[in-house]
């Protein structure tokens, strides 16, 4: 039985339908990511869960209890948003105080896990100070905090990175993480950052459209997408158009070459397909891995340090992949003919 | 040139309102034939009428600006939080009291409430008291209500909104502990404006013979000579003092208000 169940779940502002028929099952203590493109309604889906949206059908259900019909105040879930929103007139002890004080708990008590929440941000010695006098990753931290003390049953954050420089995003995301998987608090998370939400994520759900495209482990989504945007979307690929010259023997037209995909094709003879390859899935190495040639005519091929970036024509279409700088090896010059190395099992056919 | 004409501007702007200051100052002080004396001012204050007008005045100022709070900080409020559309229309209501002399006002109010309305407010002396205090609240509402949505514009309604809902807060307890405290001093330079309009004001009181401030410096204008002058330039220094403190106010919230 999942803790967080969201079922059939719909919403239309007015006569524009923003989320379409959304279900998903989330495990108590899981880090769940909802990862899309901007306006894809990951922001709409979170409100719902919180109460702040009332949803246009289906159903919500936390713990075994249907929270549909409940106000946000009565559902106790932690929410953490993109511009801090803390109390500007409130110091931040009384920020983290808010919620057990609204809850009534004895003095002691709040004082004891008030401070209990401000060590697990590292922010104890800020307690007397007011929000305008911290930075932004501090307040976002207090916001965390304010949001974890009342314990509630789930924690929503939306885009709670966005408003941070580079560094501290990607050290907040980790303490985030580490916090969450310390309290074992289950954790929607909404992103546009695919790099984010790949790091730090139980389960990803990829959104296009209002529609969940593909709910799936951070390995899953990204090596076996299960739609093109899902592909596209999370990491790079190089798209390359084919025509299927013989289905049985999986052999495909690539430019002006035929190459064996080595797998079943979705398509018969003479229709067009899609084969996408990642990246850091090709190799020019003599003897590498990889069942599939492809020749081709270096395009371009950028030296990056660790990672040498190539562009190959295969006579029409350009590959991009990536390798590692080899010491013992200059890197592939511009206009120099070679082949490509792929494995079968690296190589993705996308029917759409 | 051009530099000529607006100091000459500002000069004439400036005699026009300091001279008859500086005159009636002068002859407030004159009460006493041949030397500067503070005689009239003395007479004033100890006038009871004075003060038993001023107090009277003082606690209706003090009671306007509560309800004030009370109906405009939530209204204002919500029609940020959810009915955005209706801004407009919420201003140009609050405008009207501008627009409709308060004699228009008041009576309508007799009409409406006299000893033999429906409501009658007026047959008892409290009962005329709370209309004024309301009447009083609707000549403050155009700069009641334009302080307050001044003062909600500088912070993030919506989303403080739900961050304290989600911890469990209830109206109540958003208005007061979350949006009230964050408007402080926009409802204080309401509520200093506010004061200074109760403190002077004559139509209202005198029509509902209330025994308040406006009409005791009326009635004395009157019949004395060196006492009303003494008496406007004490009113002179209170309204002041009140502008004052709103720009104090003013300029400590700009202060405190945080580096976006
Ligand atoms: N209150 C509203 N009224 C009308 N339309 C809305 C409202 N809120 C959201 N929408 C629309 O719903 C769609 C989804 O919005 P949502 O905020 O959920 O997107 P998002 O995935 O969170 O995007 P972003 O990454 O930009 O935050 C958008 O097209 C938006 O314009
Ligand atoms: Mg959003």
């Amino acid at each position: 039985m999942s803790f967080l169940t969201l079922t059939h779940l719909q919403k239309s502002f007015g006569p524009t339908k923003v989320v379409h028929d959304f279900n998903m099952a989330i495990e108590k203590g899981e880090f769940i990511s909802f990862l899309g493109p901007s306006g894809c309604g990951k922001t709409t889906v979170l409100r719902m869960i919180a109460g702040f949206e009332t949803p246009t059908g289906g159903s919500i259900v936390i713990n075994g209890r249907d929270q549909t019909e409940l106000k946000p105040n009565q559902r106790n879930i932690g929410m953490v948003f993109q511009a801090y929103a803390l109390f500007p007139n409130m110091n931040v002890f009384d920020n983290v105080a808010f919620g057990l004080k609204i809850a009534g708990k004895p003095k002691a008590e709040i004082a004891a896990r008030v401070q209990e929440m401000l060590k697990l941000i590292h922010l104890e010695h800020l307690a007397d100070r007011y929000p305008y006098q911290m930075s932004g990753g501090q307040q976002q931290r207090v916001a965390l905090a304010r949001a974890l003390a009342p314990k509630p049953q789930v924690l929503l954050l939306d885009e709670p990175l966005s408003a941070l420089d580079a560094k501290i995003r990607v050290s907040l995301r980790e303490e985030i993480r580490q916090i969450q998987q310390q309290l074992g608090i289950t954790t929607v998370f909404v992103t546009h950052d695919q790099e984010e939400a790949l790091s730090i994520s139980d389960r990803i759900v990829v959104m296009n459209a209002g529609r969940a495209d593909q709910i799936g482990t951070p390995f899953e989504i990204y090596n076996r997408p299960a739609t093109r945007f899902v592909a596209s979307f999370v990491g790079t690929l190089s798209l390359i158009d084919a025509t299927v010259v013989n289905a049985s023997e999986s052999t495909v037209k690539l430019g002006e070459q035929v190459v064996s995909l080595k797998k079943p094709l979705p398509k018969g003879e003479g229709e067009k397909i899609t084969v996408a390859m990642r990246p850091e899935c090709g190799s020019l190495a003599e003897g590498a891995r990889g069942d599939i040639a492809i020749n081709g005519k270096v395009a371009s091929s950028h030296f990056l340090g660790s990672v040498i970036r190539t562009k190959l024509d295969v006579g029409g279409p350009v590959l991009s992949f990536d390798m590692f700088n080899d010491p013992g090896r200059a890197p592939p010059a511009v206009g120099e003919t070679v082949t490509l190395k792929v494995a079968a099992d690296d190589l993705m056919v996308l029917a759409d | 040139m051009k530099r000529f004409w607006a100091w000459g501007a500002l000069i004439v702007g400036l005699l026009y309102f300091i001279l008859p200051l500086i005159g009636m100052t002068n002859f407030s002080l004159k009460m006493r034939r041949g030397v500067y004396s503070f005689d009239a001012y003395a007479v004033v204050l100890g006038d009871p009428r004075f003060q038993q007008t001023f107090t009277y005045s003082v606690t209706l100022a003090l009671l306007t600006i509560i309800v004030g709070v009370v109906l405009v900080v939530p209204t204002a409020y919500w029609v940020r939080l959810k009915l955005p559309w209706l801004r407009p229309y919420i201003e140009f209501i609050t405008l009207l009291p501008l627009v409709i002399p308060a004699i228009v006002i008041v009576f309508g109010y007799i009409r409406l409430y006299n000893t033999s309305s429906w409501l009658p407010l007026t047959a008892t002396s409290l009962g005329t008291d709370a209309l004024l205090v309301f009447g009083y609240t609707t000549l403050a509402l155009p700069y009641m209500y334009r302080a307050v949505d001044t003062g909600l514009r500088t912070i993030d309604v919506t989303t403080l909104t739900e961050a304290a809902q989600s911890m469990g807060a209830g109206w109540f307890t958003i208005i007061g502990k979350v949006i009230l405290p964050n408007v402080l001093l926009a409802v204080l330079s309401g509520a200093f404006l506010t004061f200074a309009i109760v403190i002077g004001e004559f139509t209202m009181a005198a029509l509902l013979n209330r025994p308040a401030f406006g009409p005791y410096m009326q009635l004395l204008g009157a019949n004395r000579a060196y006492e009303p002058a003494a008496l406007a330039v004490i009113a002179f220094v209170i309204t002041w003092g009140c502008l004052g403190l709103i720009q104090l106010v003013s300029r400590f919230q700009k202060s405190a208000q945080r580096p976006v």
